[in-house]
């Protein structure tokens, strides 16, 4: 338990290790209980005394998932989550580069409208949007979620943090080399914001896989749905068969903690270094 | 009007950029904002359709009694009026405040220790830490809640095993189906669904303490508890000011716990002003209604986010 720097064990030490480690149990038991709740037999699951370790492994409850379309939920779920990733990793770095960069009318006021909008909650525009979508025939396709993700504007916030970086020499001198716009855009800028697109990419496809509300109130049909909008919908309706949803939750939460864990380093710098800079 | 619009901004910082004052012409200027909007036109695009015009239409639609397959009724603030008389309104506004007075000191308090007792641990301990606290916002808001709801099962929950077994409850309680319990669940599990972001801040925080400082207090025989208290604490407080901030905006926001775990019963006991926003506009189709309590959330979010702004700005 003790790996402090320098290292002596003193009561506080010894406390703050129990401490630590209970903390520890107590965030990490729930997905230990969703996974191996996932295999337990319902006979197992539904009794007074839990079973701290399944003993008779079972895949019922996966197959009964996919004989939902789970398999579809998942695929509109990731559909979800690497076009919004995408385009707002596209539109917010060419967006940042320019706000912060470049001088022009009306650059106060769109900041200022950007920082306004960023310290609304999202929550409040969903009723409007959701009349809007209907309009627009695109209430109940994936995009009525996608476009409001890509929309909001705390991604160029990021991305005009990251672009401010990038010394105003490098830009005359391409300027003077006779490069487009558009050139030193992709060549210059580009690989000089990628920590920025890194933080920006993982943050939306995390925040966008786990958008519940906005997905609950744009998604009803059930070939629609995403996983998570699924696995409620499974509680709703078999509240008690508790094997099926964990093996449901455990559906939603491989792949994210996947991405989580892989990509972790450019996740940690994102949120100190935009959240950090306010 | 154009060109002095622009040439202002160039004039004030003129005397440390030489190279790009000098020489630039109208046309230039022209050309560079016509470009700059090209750049920009992709997000402004869904930003002013998806977000600004959805924002308008929110303030706008909460003068108007509005609800489906009818037009609309102007009311002038007759929706906010009646939000003032309903006193489910009153009660989600004390249970949200219950919560973000409860859930904001302790989530702060709790993440500060944590990152203070792993901030100076080895590389891949410290990210063992981090990365377990992190863990359950990662999962996912629904695949958490679906859990702890079985958890707290009033018959097949181990919750109740654990409690009965160590001799804290005698019989079975119904935790999430008690008007006194019920709300302590959704805080216990917001808690846990809160801590990662403040303890990854704290601990670059930490991190970014002035080293010599410590140790020269350490030198003049200071305690750890002195040298934190007078030397890192009054570094860090930006950061802390920033966690208080987004920790209140998030308990305000609190949704899909309520309405997975509880649906705002029982008897309204864990209704917030999200959940009873949700609950009328989707459930009851008041849209008018429910947009004038999403424009006093909203104002009272912005005022805190304004604060977070004005602190963050002082830092420079």
């Amino acid at each position: 338990m003790n790996s402090t720097v320098t290292g002596k064990l003193t009561p506080y030490r010894i406390i703050s290790g129990i401490i630590l480690a209970i903390l520890t149990v107590f965030l990490v038991f729930p997905l230990y209980w969703i996974f191996t709740g996932s295999v337990k037999t319902a006979a197992d699951i539904n009794t007074p005394t839990p079973q701290w370790f399944p003993t008779n492994p079972t895949w019922a409850n996966y197959e009964k998932l996919f004989s939902n379309p789970a398999g579809l939920w998942l695929f509109n779920t990731i559909f979800i989550a690497v076009v919004a990733m995408l385009l707002t990793c596209i539109t917010a770095s060419m967006a940042g580069y320019v706000l912060a960069k470049k001088r022009f009318y009306g650059k106060a006021f769109i900041f200022s409208a950007i920082i306004c909008a960023m310290a609304l909650p999202k929550q409040v525009i969903l009723i409007p949007l959701l009349k809007e979508m209907s309009a627009l025939h695109l209430h109940d396709t994936l995009w009525a979620v996608i476009l409001p993700t890509v929309g909001w504007p705390f991604g160029v916030f990021l991305m005009k943090q990251f672009s401010e970086g990038i010394p105003n020499e490098m830009l005359e001198a391409a300027r003077i080399d006779g490069a487009g716009e558009v050139r030193t855009f992709v060549q210059i800028i580009l690989p000089m914001v990628k920590p920025g697109i890194g933080a920006l990419a993982i943050f939306t496809f995390i925040t966008a896989w786990n958008d519940y509300f906005m997905q609950l109130i744009m998604l009803t049909k059930n070939t629609s749905l995403t996983i998570s909008l699924g696995i409620a919908n499974l509680q709703a309706e078999m509240a008690t068969d508790f094997g099926l949803i964990m093996a449901g939750a455990a559906v939603a939460a491989i792949p994210i903690l996947a991405v989580f864990l892989m990509f972790q380093k450019y996740f940690t710098q994102g949120i100190a270094m935009g959240a950090v800079k306010g | 009007m154009t060109t002095s619009a622009i040439k202002k901004p160039l004039k004030q910082k003129g005397p440390s950029k030489r190279s790009t004052v000098l020489g630039i012409s109208q046309a230039e200027a022209r050309r560079e904002t016509i470009s700059a909007y090209l750049f920009l036109l992709p997000f402004l695009v869904v930003f002013v359709g998806f977000v600004l015009i959805p924002m308008v239409m929110c303030l706008w639609t909460s003068f108007f009694d509005s609800t489906m397959a009818r037009e609309d009724i102007f009311v002038g603030f007759g929706n906010y009026i009646k939000m003032f008389q309903d006193e489910i309104f009153w009660k989600a506004l004390m249970n949200t405040a219950l919560i973000v007075v409860v859930a904001v000191p302790t989530v702060t308090a709790f993440s500060l220790w944590v990152a203070s007792a792993i901030y100076k641990m080895k590389g891949a301990a410290c990210s063992f830490f981090r990365c377990v606290f992190y863990l359950p916002v990662v999962t996912g808001t629904v695949a958490v809640t679906v859990v702890w709801k079985w958890m707290f099962n009033n018959y097949y929950g181990i919750v109740n095993y654990i409690a009965k077994g160590t001799g804290l409850i005698e019989n079975n309680v119904n935790w999430l189906g008690n008007e006194k319990t019920a709300i302590w669940c959704i805080i216990l599990i917001l808690f846990t669904t809160s801590i990662g972001q403040p303890i990854v801040l704290y601990v670059s925080a930490l991190g970014n303490v002035d080293a010599s400082l410590v140790e020269a207090a350490e030198v003049d025989g200071a305690t750890r508890l002195q040298t934190f208290w007078k030397i890192m604490w009054p570094q860090i407080t930006p950061t802390t000011l920033y966690i208080l901030v987004i920790t209140t905006i998030n308990s305000f926001q609190c949704f899909a716990l309520i309405q997975l775990l509880t649906s705002g019963g029982p008897n309204h006991s864990t209704d917030t002003i999200m959940y009873y926003i949700y609950y009328k506009a989707f459930k009851l189709y008041e849209y008018g209604y429910g947009n004038a309590m999403g424009v006093i959330l909203a104002i009272v979010i912005a005022l805190f986010s304004a604060l977070q702004f004005k602190v963050a700005g002082k830092r420079d």
